[in-house]
């Protein structure tokens, strides 16, 4: 198991960013630093799938130089799905870095406990 | 292929292009749009039941050129044409139902938004349901939880704006475990369809091989969608998400956001994982554990809360808990009681929602329990509908909650080992139940000496009644002619596999 874990160290890194920004959007308080949390996990399952799309010695699936045999390139699969969760990505983040400025302009902070005990005693 | 066959994809195509018609339209205009739509929706899967039933299979539509390993489709069986119906219906009604409270609450200028917004949740949900590819249900999986996202926040004040970040942040923590199981389940199968992939999973689980991995992916899609549906320990942003938005929002988040993603993880177990390879798997015992767990303290906290509106929302913790101990017994039969729970919780929920604000609405709008004593007199409408709704909840025959729990019963004496403690949690969780639903029925029914505040006249709310009627009419049939639906459950669960 150690062995494998080696050699694909690609994927082991991932993983690793993954546990990272799942930790950083889960236990963070500040708002923002939740946001870039949310971005390493989502980057880390890019570079998972990118680690495991890629065959060595092939290139991406363009064809050049007229050359049309299958063994030349890579599936272009898990890149399409890398550009699809990048879009949702970045929508995501777009939502939530709105929702963050909505609450920084009423609050004057980006930590979220703080502004749920204010929000108790405002007892709204 | 016949016409019918197209029904499912048109209706997601539909709902997307009216989103985008009506983010251009007035308010008045973007409603009757989202009325027509949820409407035609639901006639056409009505259309696709009855065309599913009469050939008695389900039926693939290819979207695009490219067939089976490459492309992406779209599958409907008795089960997934039911619950679109079933979703369209409750989204009618509820929007009828909270429509008055929406223009009061709701500033004037973006109360088309929140039009826009519904279309893109009923696509969404719809897709949910038909899909046949893994990454179309998390692409899908994510526009739902944006949608839900604008519907907690378009009532705009401190309150929504936190629940609304609350529940971004858990629903994003759901969606990254859901998209890391989907690329190892990828990158073990080599597929995207689930039928592929189910295919491949039961090779991999007869060679013995890779036993961590699957292990893993199916731990990765459970919890993930867990947590986006707020299985117990993952609650904590519902309370408020349900408590404070719109009356509408609330109602439809509690009766269809979550429960779109509990079909999504039934769809998983049945057509991607595969009953047996799930069921061995032991994830089915954490899932049983966290739902018994949930009920009880979803109860438990629901007693503690003054607040009628958060109670409901804490009703809703020990509701999923129950589906979801359905799904942990690991049987057909519980299997079954689940999606029956899932159609008894949306009807009543939304009921109870509705039925809620017209109380309160008498009441000053406070909505602690000491100002909602009599209410139901000054509100008759919505005391009877919350009346209804709570008996339904506590499990009174006539109404659906009724059935359910004795369809959860059922499955759980033919299991051996879950029996003793399933029957005893469903035991104290229906007393917790009926504790603090009967509390606040007799509360609206105490009368008051002095008349704080005036009633209201039945003119000023046709649609409103009519909207509770309607749900008292969908729970009574839910509990009296059970069968019937019963057989329809499990007719789509055979066509699954």
């Amino acid at each position: 198991m150690g062995a494998n874990l080696f050699s694909n160290y690609g994927e082991a890194v991932a993983m690793i960013l993954f546990g990272i920004g799942f930790g950083n959007l889960l236990l963070q308080n500040n708002l923002i630093k939740k946001i870039i949390g949310l971005n390493i996990m989502d980057t880390a399952i890019y570079l998972f799938l990118a680690e495991k799309g890629y065959i060595e010695n092939r290139v991406a699936p363009i064809v050049t130089n007229g050359v049309q045999s299958m063994e030349a390139y890579i599936n272009p699969i898990p890149s399409g799905l890398v550009l699809t969760g990048i879009v949702v990505s970045v929508s995501v983040s777009a939502l939530m870095l709105s929702i963050t400025i909505r609450l920084y302009q009423r609050y004057q902070t980006l930590d979220l406990d703080e502004i749920s005990t204010r929000l108790k005693k405002e007892g709204l | 292929m016949g016409l019918i066959q197209n029904f499912p994809a048109v209706s997601i195509l539909l709902c997307l292009f009216a989103g985008i018609i009506s983010s251009g339209l007035k308010k008045q205009a973007a409603r009757y749009v989202n009325t027509i739509l949820i409407s035609g929706v639901g006639f056409l899967s009505l259309c696709t039941l009855m065309y599913i039933l009469e050939t008695g299979e389900a039926f693939v539509y290819v979207m695009g050129k490219f067939p089976a390993p490459w492309g992406n489709e779209i599958r409907a069986g008795v089960l997934e044409a039911f619950m679109a119906l079933f979703f369209c219906i409750i989204m009618l009604l509820s929007l009828a139902g909270g429509r008055k409270k929406l223009a009061d609450e709701v500033e004037d200028g973006k109360t088309f938004l929140y039009y826009v917004l519904m279309d893109l949740l009923l696509a969404s949900l719809l897709a949910l349901v038909y899909t046949n590819d893994l990454f179309t249900a998390y692409v899908f999986v994510e526009i739902n939880t944006i949608a839900a996202c604008g519907l907690i926040m378009i009532r705009q004040n401190g309150r929504t704006i936190e629940a609304a970040a609350r529940y971004m942040i858990m629903s994003l923590l759901g969606s990254g475990l859901l998209l890391m199981g989907l690329c190892i389940l990828y990158d073990l199968t080599g597929h995207l369809l689930m039928s592929n992939i189910k295919e491949q999973m039961g090779w991999i689980y007869l060679s013995g091989q890779y036993k961590m991995p699957a292990l893993v992916t199916i731990a990765l899609l459970s919890v993930g969608l867990a947590i986006k549906s707020a299985l117990f320990p993952f609650h904590a942003w519902l309370p408020d998400a349900y408590g404070y938005s719109t009356v509408s929002s609330a109602a439809i988040l509690s009766s269809l956001v979550s429960k779109g993603y509990i079909f999504l993880l039934i769809k998983i177990i049945y057509r991607v994982i595969g009953f047996e390879v799930f069921y061995e798997s032991r994830i089915v015992d954490v899932l049983f554990a966290f739902g018994l767990m949930g009920m009880i303290f979803g109860s438990i906290s629901a007693i503690r809360e003054n607040d009628v509106r958060r109670m409901i929302a804490f009703s809703s913790v020990a509701q999923i808990g129950y589906i979801y101990m359905g799904i942990g017994m690991g049987t057909q039969a519980g299997m079954e009681a689940s999606i029956f729970h899932i159609l008894s919780h949306a009807a009543t929920k939304s009921l109870l929602f509705i039925a809620a604000i017209g109380l309160t609405d008498v009441s000053g709008g406070s909505r602690q329990f000491i100002e909602l004593t009599g209410s139901a007199y000054r509100n008759k409408w919505a005391g009877v509908a919350f009346t209804v709704g709570s008996l339904s909840m506590v499990g009174v025959p006539l109404f659906s909650g009724f059935i359910s729990k004795l369809l959860f019963a059922q499955a759980a004496v033919q299991n051996d080992v879950k029996m003793l403690p399933a029957l005893i949690v469903l035991g104290i969780s229906t007393i917790l139940n009926a504790i603090y639903f009967m509390k606040t029925v007799i509360r609206i029914y105490t009368p008051v000496e002095e008349h704080k505040y005036e009633s209201i006249a039945f003119k000023n709310m046709k649609l409103y009644v009519a909207a509770l009627l309607c749900f008292i009419i969908l729970n009574v049939v839910l509990g009296v002619s059970s069968q019937p639906i019963v057989d329809l459950i499990g007719q789509g669960l055979a066509m699954f596999s």
